[in-house]
């Protein structure tokens, strides 16, 4: 494919058409800051982190998303953007629990953000979902990034095991019908935990380990589980 | 079928007309169902029949007929009579105009006039009194409805033209009155260039609101690369109080099945979708229903009037969410997945339906397609603004005196919809705003009166065109409760995929909450602003974008009942 000239913070950068401005960035060497995006599945630009701004343009553009073009001229930290996601890294701090976010932290932290500026939300308080050996769901801790869904499905795995529930507001991961996972095509590849950028689904071990139980308490549930099983 | 069938039923149909000296058109639009509009025509039916009129009087199931306030809405057709209209209609009423109307007309000794003298009235020896010298008994009165009204006569009709007067689920209604001659004569003697130069011509855009060129968006689709193409309407209307498109489905369905036909000709497209909104289970039924007689006729399916195109059409349901009548949300819908917006581009002219190119436009639309190419963009382009062409049809709700469905031309001023058509404020009360554009969309205050209705007025005001919801306030609406209300409106249907449309719409609604009840302060109004820009700036699809638009036009012009709320509390 032809390659294409733009300009990015002022610096010129050259990159094959189709290239998204976020890789042209990193290109220069300029790391635009993303929640949603993972290398490995596609980008939806839903979390709205990577905006910029885009020279001609009305609105702020996902950098995940949108292609480079030539004589594209692209800022990636104008008062406009940071301010952008300053308030996005409030609202989502406003509602869900970023905890054990320790990335999304640093953008808060990065973007001067106030965690505290949106008192009138109510954070997403749902209890931990335990429903089998291999890991945990706690969607208090779920900012919707799509990703788990993603890999689940056509980025990975073609399971469909996990799926959408409610919208708006209250949108929230799920299984049909709220099956347990042992009921649902999950096969427990692991794939939705390695992406997972919260936290929210964790590997059952470690969060025994944080409830306090002792490694050797763990392996004896595991051998009192396959005895039953096997017996 | 080929064009000189639509000329045979066309005269098939008038000699059926004919044989009945008299026709009663009943409004089943939803409306005046509601309204009790089944009951009043069970009513005439039973009454006809009564007194033994079955042949001479033929009861007919129309479309909207404007008035939806005064509904259920007749109308009687009687030959060489002028037509009279009733409003309000009942069982009782509708017998009452049998007993003290349609009895004496066909009573012996009726003195034919002038026009009944020439289509024959010595035919109908039988007919004794004029419809206007008969005595009304008392009650009837009430329920005549004088058809110069402003409301009426202020109207014109082009996509509406066959509303009220044809039955939507017969095609050969339909055909009698005009149809089908467009698609032939598109399809026999256009190329799909020269349809597409046509469109382009009349200056039509997209009645959904967003007004872009709809020759300029057909003629990408046609140029698209690609070995199948796709039509969508959208038919998934959601505004709060817009009806425009419903009522159109109701109506007039052939007329949108029509002008979709022509598109997919137009831009080389083998399958059409009309996207409903489940919560219009009468317009499906009438579409379904013409979908299936279109394919009767062989107006659709394969050959279409010998030539070698060939279009289907399908159905789409909607299940109840406001975004799906985003266009790429709504393609998502039709896949079968969850209805959520992605970004664009890619535009659907691109990459639409399963990746196709397709062609969405809004059902009003293509309502516009028939009379374009049978009176020529000339005659559409001289109708309205220099930049909107044509008509538009607003659901006119709120406190006016006369509500309903209206269709007017592009440039006429909202002071005319509101105080002629409209019939002015009830009870004595002041003007205070109107919206438009529903959720997506602004208010116009009474110092912008005299705007001309065209996308680009609008805009400048601080709204848009929107779909045709045209909501009006009196001094005793609070318009920050108006902002709080569209705010919970998207509160609801966000489709929370993005984060500034998800959080940002339930913390704006927070804070206009915190305001209206007297809680506020001037801080939380500058939040409320610095959020309305981000969720304005940075959301992912048309909804998140557009949904501070209330909050921002009240804000714009009535500013001080924010201030007054948060310096005095409520």
């Amino acid at each position: 494919m032809a390659d294409v000239t733009l300009t990015i913070d002022g610096q010129p950068v050259t990159v094959p058409a189709g290239t998204t401005l976020l890789k042209a960035a990193a290109q220069l060497g300029t790391a635009i800051p993303t929640i949603c995006y993972h290398e490995h599945c596609t980008a939806n630009g839903l979390c709205r982190m990577c905006v910029v701004e885009v020279e001609g343009q009305r609105l702020l553009q996902p950098a995940c998303l949108v292609p480079a073009a030539e004589g594209l001229r692209v800022q990636t930290r104008s008062e406009r953007v940071a301010r952008s996601r300053r308030t996005i890294g409030e609202m989502l701090a406003a509602s869900v629990d970023l905890s054990q976010a320790p990335e999304l932290q640093a953008q808060l932290a990065d973007y001067g953000a106030d965690p505290e500026r949106f008192p009138e939300a109510e954070r997403r308080a749902r209890p931990v979902i335990d429903d089998n050996p291999m890991y945990v769901r706690d969607y208090a801790k779920c900012i919707l990034c799509w990703r788990c869904v993603q890999v689940c499905a056509e980025d990975a795995q073609y399971t469909f095991a996990l799926s959408f529930d409610g919208r708006g507001y209250n949108t929230q991961i799920g299984t049909f019908f709220e099956k347990p996972l042992p009921e649902t095509a999950c096969v427990f590849c692991g794939q939705c935990v390695g992406v997972c950028p919260t936290n929210a689904l964790k590997p059952k071990r470690e969060w025994l380990l944080e409830q306090g139980q002792t490694p050797d308490e763990i392996m004896a549930q595991t051998r009192s589980g396959r005895r039953r099983k096997r017996g | 079928m080929n064009p000189a069938d639509l000329t045979a039923i066309t005269h098939r149909e008038q000699e059926a007309r004919g044989r009945h000296r008299c026709r009663v058109l009943c409004c089943s639009s939803t409306a005046c169902l509601a309204s009790g509009g089944g009951a009043a025509k069970d009513g005439l039916t039973r009454a006809v029949k009564l007194h033994g009129l079955e042949k001479n009087v033929q009861i007919v199931n129309t479309g909207c007929m404007g008035l939806c306030s005064l509904g259920p809405m007749m109308r009687l057709e009687a030959q060489g009579e002028p037509d009279t209209l009733y409003q309000r209609m009942t069982a009782d009423s509708a017998h009452q105009v049998v007993d003290e109307q349609l009895v004496p007309y066909f009573q012996p000794g009726h003195t034919p006039t002038e026009a009944e003298s020439e289509v024959g009235a010595h035919d109908f020896p039988h007919l004794r009194a004029s419809l206007s010298q008969v005595r009304l008994g008392r009650g009837l009165d009430e329920h005549l409805l004088p058809q110069d009204m402003p409301f009426f006569t202020r109207q014109k009709k082009i996509v509406l033209a066959r509303a009220g007067l044809i039955d939507p689920e017969r095609i050969e209604d339909y055909i009698a009155h005009g149809g089908y001659t467009a698609l032939a004569k598109a399809l026999t003697q256009l190329t799909p260039e020269q349809v597409c130069a046509e469109i382009q011509a009349s200056g039509l855009r997209g009645r959904g609101g967003a007004g872009y060129p709809t020759g300029l968006k057909w003629n990408h689709v046609r140029k698209a690369d690609g070995p199948r193409k796709f039509v969508i309407a959208n038919g998934d209307e959601g505004d709060p109080g817009a009806y425009m498109d419903r009522t159109l489905m109701e109506a007039d369905p052939h007329s949108i099945l029509e002008g979709m036909i022509i598109a997919g000709y137009a831009v080389g497209a083998q399958h059409g979708y009309l996207y409903v909104r489940g919560e219009y289970p009468v317009a499906v039924k009438r579409l379904e229903k013409a979908i299936r007689s279109a394919y009767r006729q062989g107006l659709l399916g394969d050959d279409i009037f010998g030539t070698a195109f060939s279009f289907e059409v399908d159905i789409r349901i909607g299940a109840g969410a406001f975004v799906c009548g985003e266009e790429t949300a709504l393609m998502a819908s039709v896949e079968g997945q969850r209805g959520t917006p992605r970004m664009r581009p890619p535009y659907p002219a691109q990459n639409g339906l399963w990746n196709a190119p397709t062609l969405i436009n809004n059902v009003e639309t293509y309502g516009n397609i028939t009379a374009i190419l049978n009176e020529g963009a000339a005659w559409f382009a001289g109708i309205g603004t220099e930049k909107s062409k044509g008509t538009k049809i607003f659901a006119l709700t709120g406190k006016l005196n006369h509500t309903g469905l209206i269709e007017v031309p592009m440039g006429i001023t909202l002071r005319e919809i509101v105080f002629e058509i409209g019939g002015g404020i009830p009870g004595g009360r002041q003007f205070k705003a109107a919206q438009t554009g529903g959720p997506s969309g602004g208010c116009i205050p009474a110092e912008h009166l005299d705007t001309p209705v065209d996308y680009e007025s609008l805009k400048a005001l601080g709204s848009i065109m929107g779909s045709g919801g045209l909501v009006v306030m009196d001094d005793a609406s609070s318009m920050p409760d108006v902002a709080k209300f569209f705010m919970e409106f998207c509160v609801d249907e966000s489709c929370g995929k993005c984060v500034p449309c998800r959080v940002g719409t339930v913390q704006m609604h927070r804070l206009l909450e915190k305001v209206t009840a007297g809680q506020g302060q001037a801080a939380d109004l500058q939040k409320l602003e610095n959020l309305c820009r981000l969720v304005q700036r940075t959301s992912l699809c048309g909804l998140g974008q557009s949904a501070p638009n209330p909050v921002l036009s009240t804000l714009r012009y009535f500013r001080h009942e924010y201030d007054a709320l948060v310096a005095n509390g409520r």
